[in-house]
């Protein structure tokens, strides 16, 4: 039978639009760094789907090996993340971002 | 020819006599010292005589007519390799020669006889007068060391030999002046003679100097032959200053105005130091350098003037001041200056045989006064003032005789020897150049007449009138011993016949004798004849009027030796007038008559009080203090307030600098320099600042803003 909604690329972007802006929104209102980490995934993840969408449109596979790099990335950066977390944790015994403002004037 | 060729030994003589005394003079006995002392110098006596003696044989022989003897003993200042030439006035060169050299003529031989004579006479005395002083060898000693110089000055043969003399004789009478040193007056006044004597050296250098550099030699006979050679003219300007400057040593070593001030005050020496030094030798050796200089004087009109105006002034004013004086030994000093410019207005005048005839007198004569004075003294035991005498003729016979044959012959009574002195001076000056020399023959007839004054009034005051002296001095009068009373009467004897030497012409005309019966002129006529030509040359109105050496007998000559002796009798009369009888408390015509004449007089003129004022600067004039203590006064201002002040100031100037340069660099360098960047940093990065919240999801949020309006402006653009 035929669907009454075609999936074109635009939903795919949509749905790509709506878990950055989310992802935003937690990168900047989160107050436990390891939410903010996850955040930041979330970002990177909906930039990745971005991507994949975009390659099964043109028909290429850039948009696809691009996105396995973005995902390596990631990773390495949550790495990173979690070894400062840790590091500020040892400092300061919370873990809340609001509390990293040694640097105020 | 032993005593010419040996005429070294006179001055050597007395020179090894104060050796003696320096050397062993301490040890010695009394007996030894006067043997010793006395003896060199009866010695030098005999050996002048016998040096005149021959010396009239030599020169009477036709290759040495009329030359002066001269003996070289060796070269002192010279060189025969040119080492010491100095240019001349002309551009020549000359050599500066100046030898221990003695010269002999007329004119030296007869001051070497009075002074030797009266030298020798003054020494045996002194064995009596000292001997109760202390420092008996030392006394002995300079007054060996005094004859020593003063035959080096006369019987040198250059001026800087006679220089050496003068000095000499300059150092002795400081040294005897200030004999007794324990007394400040006596060092005050040996100081006051060598000083002023000083300045008149200063003079005679400058006069040397002069001659050396415009004739080109200094000795005698060199000078006076250039001068004889008509080279040059009359009233050349540098003989002129020559002779001025040469005069100015004579005024200070014979104590004209105005350096005659030390004479009174040489008073504090013993009296035979004022008799010899003070009356017949040392003062007389201005006269015989300016008659030794009679070439030069001659061509230079303009000095003669001065040596005559300036010695018939000195004659009145010291003539003036000794009416007055209470000292016994100050009258006789005033005395001497005097008489003293008698002998320059003679010389003065042209004059010059009759000014030495006056030296010759006048040292027998005075110096029998002064030792007579001494006499007197002794007998007063100290007593020195002629208020406090009185009386003594008969107590101290020979003493008084002796005296009052020289004071008839210092005031020119006839037949003594001052008569015939004085008189040819006065008729000297009579018929000089031109009548205006009649004015000096007028102060010299004052001064006459005042002499006699004066003269007399001693004799009364301290021979005749009531006496006036305390009894314990009055018990210890006594006459003076042998040593002592020969001398006078030996000198009272020359003072007697001396004055026949130069028998004026015009007087033995008068009992018939004719021909030349002035012996001393015709003596002296080597010496001073030239010069007589050469001043009849310059003023032609005198051949007409009556030459010197022609006795042409003229009227006036007898009026004016009358009228001489006429001032003389006066004098005599006037004192014995107002002294004959002098009682304790006599008051002197002069004060009762006039009071501040009086004043004036007793204070001399009030002249030492001047020289204090302006040349040493011993009082101030006010607040300034002016003469050589004043010149010290103010290089002293000089030095603190200038020099000190300079040197003060740059020190001022230094540490303001530092203070400008301490602020400058910490305001303007540190204050704008350093610290101003700083401030502005931190002023400008203040506003900077604030946007360091630390809140790491604000930086967040600020990216994500920058971000999106990125994108916005992507988009719609």
């Amino acid at each position: 039978m035929e669907s009454m909604l075609h999936i074109t690329t635009l939903h795919y972007l949509v749905l790509g639009a709506a878990l950055f802006l989310l992802g935003v929104i937690g990168v900047l209102t989160r107050r436990n760094v390891v939410i903010v980490l996850m955040s930041i995934e979330l970002i990177l993840n909906a930039v990745n789907l971005n991507l994949v969408a975009f390659s099964r449109m043109s028909g290429g596979l850039h948009g696809q090996v691009f996105a396995i790099f973005v995902i390596t990335d990631a990773a390495a950066e949550a790495a990173v993340g979690l070894g400062i977390l840790i590091a500020f944790f040892r400092n300061k015994e919370t873990v809340n971002i609001d509390e990293v403002n040694l640097l105020k004037w | 020819m032993f005593f010419l060729s040996h005429i070294w030994l006179i001055p050597l003589l007395p020179a090894f006599g104060a050796a003696i005394m320096f050397f062993f003079g301490r040890k010695l006995q009394k007996a030894s010292v006067s043997a010793l002392c006395v003896g060199t110098i009866v010695l030098a006596f005999l050996m002048s005589c016998g040096a005149a003696w021959q010396y009239s044989a030599w020169s009477s022989t036709p290759e040495n007519f009329h030359k002066p003897y001269q003996t070289i003993l060796y070269t002192w200042l010279g060189t025969d390799t040119g080492q010491m030439n100095y240019p001349m006035q002309d551009g020549k060169s000359a050599a500066f020669q100046a030898d221990a050299g003695f010269l002999l003529d007329p004119l030296s031989s007869i001051w070497l006889l009075f002074v030797t004579g009266v030298g020798m006479l003054i020494h045996i005395y002194s064995t009596g007068y000292m001997a109760h002083e202390g420092g008996y060898y030392r006394f002995f000693g300079y007054l060996n060391l005094f004859m020593f110089s003063m035959l080096t000055l006369i019987l040198a043969n250059n001026y800087v030999l006679m220089f050496v003399g003068w000095e000499g004789v300059g150092l002795c009478s400081y040294l005897l002046i200030g004999f007794y040193f324990h007394r400040k007056s006596a060092t005050d006044a040996g100081n006051k003679a060598f000083i002023v004597n000083r300045i008149g050296d200063a003079g005679f250098l400058l006069g040397m100097f002069f001659i050396a550099w415009y004739f080109g030699s200094l000795r005698f006979t060199d000078v006076n032959h250039l001068a004889h050679s008509g080279r040059f003219a009359i009233g050349d300007p540098i003989i002129t200053a020559a002779t001025l400057l040469l005069f100015v040593g004579a005024c200070g070593k014979s104590a004209q105005i105005p350096l005659y001030v030390w004479l009174p005050d040489a008073m504090e020496g013993p009296t035979p130091v004022s008799a010899l030094i003070h009356a017949a030798t040392m003062v007389t050796a201005g006269v015989y350098m300016v008659a030794r200089s009679n070439a030069l004087f001659v061509l230079a009109p303009t000095s003669m003037k001065t040596v005559a105006i300036v010695g018939a002034l000195t004659a009145i004013f010291a003539a003036s001041i000794g009416l007055v004086q209470n000292d016994i030994k100050r009258v006789l000093a005033y005395s001497t200056v005097s008489q003293l410019g008698y002998m320059f207005l003679a010389l003065g005048v042209g004059a010059f045989s009759a000014g030495v005839f006056h030296v010759f007198t006048h040292a027998f004569f005075k110096a029998l006064l002064f030792l007579g004075a001494g006499s007197v003294i002794h007998a007063m035991s100290g007593e020195q003032d002629m208020r406090n005498m009185g009386a003594l003729r008969d107590r101290i016979p020979i003493t008084y005789r002796t005296m009052f044959i020289a004071t008839l012959a210092i005031a020119g009574i006839p037949p003594f020897a001052g008569f015939f002195s004085k008189d040819e001076i006065l008729w000297q000056a009579w018929t000089s150049e031109s009548v205006a020399y009649h004015v000096l023959w007028f102060i010299g007839y004052a001064t006459a007449l005042m002499t006699a004054f004066y003269m007399f009034r001693l004799i009364f005051l301290t021979f005749y009138s009531k006496p006036r002296m305390s009894r314990e001095v009055e018990h210890h009068i006594h006459e003076s011993p042998a040593s002592m009373t020969m001398p006078l009467v030996v000198l009272a004897v020359m003072s007697l016949f001396a004055g026949f030497l130069g028998f004026p012409q015009s007087l033995a005309r008068l009992v018939g004798i004719h021909g030349q019966t002035n012996r001393f002129e015709a003596f002296l006529d080597p010496v001073f004849s030239k010069e007589a030509q050469v001043f009849k040359a310059e003023e032609p109105s005198q051949l007409a009027a009556g030459i010197k050496e022609e006795e042409k007998t003229s009227g006036i000559e007898y009026l004016l030796m009358l009228l001489s002796v006429a001032a003389a009798g006066l004098g005599y009369y006037m004192a014995g007038r107002a002294y004959s009888n002098a009682d304790k408390g006599y008051t002197e015509p002069i004060a009762a008559a006039a009071p501040p004449v009086y004043n004036v007089l007793l204070n001399k003129y009030y002249v030492d009080e001047g020289y204090d004022y302006v040349f040493t600067g011993r009082r101030k004039v006010g607040d300034v203090r002016l003469g050589v203590l004043g010149l010290g006064e103010a290089s002293s201002w000089f030095d603190v307030h200038i020099v000190d002040g300079a040197v003060n100031g740059a020190g001022w100037i230094t540490r303001l600098t530092a203070t400008i340069s301490s602020w400058w660099d910490k305001w303007i360098i540190d204050g704008i320099g350093v610290n101003g960047p700083a401030i502005l940093a931190r002023m400008l990065s203040y506003p900077a600042r604030l946007f360091e919240w630390g809140l790491v999801q604000w930086y967040a949020l600020v990216m994500t803003a920058g971000l999106v309006g990125f994108v916005f402006y992507y988009v719609y653009h």
